[in-house]
């Protein structure tokens, strides 16, 4: 399942959600990524856009390669948009499977894969304006290892 | 065809969105015939490196065909997650 808002929302719940809908699991994975500061501390708030239509295909896509490979009970992809503040929730991924090594497998290949491939892009907003965050050359490199 | 631009690269060619009639037939042609519009297109597509392109929302290479493509989209390298 895939899921994209602008709304914040309570990872506690989503979790419990999609432990409660899947069935035959051993084992459930989840990461969180969270609005960090910047290294000054003075950040305002992030603002995240991305591509409305092309942002769920690639979501959609990217979850479908998972369940390929890995022998999954479910996956669930949520990701924001729109303005968030420091600590607030992102995104997160969740995977079930019936040990946890494919679960742990595909929320690794999940996070690494929307990373570079779904179309998302955070600006920072601090007292001196915005300033878009630069992809980083290890988030393409880890793609190499799947 | 609609042109859609994102993040940096649709603030320095100052639209998210426009629509344009082209003899282009891959990205790579269609950037030059942008680039070639004024200031504002060729900075914004100045570094290669620093652009990737979708057509159809489909991720595809510069050297992707675009013939008969109904949308085709450019933007830096996505940072999501």
């Amino acid at each position: 399942m895939i899921r994209v808002q602008a709304e914040p929302f309570d990872m506690g719940a989503e979790l419990t959600r999609f432990t409660g809908s899947v069935s035959g699991a051993g084992a459930v994975v989840s990461f969180s990524g969270l609005v960090r500061d910047v290294a000054s501390g003075d950040l305002d708030r992030m603002v995240i856009e991305h591509y409305p239509g092309m942002t769920e295909k690639a979501l959609a896509g990217i979850a479908d390669q998972a369940r390929a490979r890995w022998s999954l009970a479910g996956v669930f992809v949520l990701h924001r948009y729109g303005e968030m503040r420091p600590g607030e929730p992102i995104m997160m991924v969740a995977t079930a499977s019936r040990h946890r090594a494919d679960a742990f497998a595909a929320a690794e290949f999940l996070m690494d894969y929307l990373k570079s491939r779904a179309p998302f892009w955070k600006q920072e907003i601090t007292a001196d304006g915005g300033q878009w965050v630069a992809a980083k050359d290890e988030d393409e490199a880890a793609l190499k290892r799947w | 065809m609609d042109l859609r631009y994102f993040a940096w690269l649709r603030e320095r060619i100052g639209t998210g969105h426009e629509q344009v009639e082209t003899e282009a037939t891959t990205v790579a042609e269609l950037i030059d015939e942008l680039k070639r519009r004024d200031e504002a297109y060729a900075f914004a597509f100045s570094d290669l490196t620093a652009i990737r392109a979708a057509v159809n929302q489909d991720l595809v290479e510069l050297d992707a065909p675009i013939t008969g493509a109904r949308e085709v989209a450019f933007f830096p390298p996505m940072t999501g997650g």
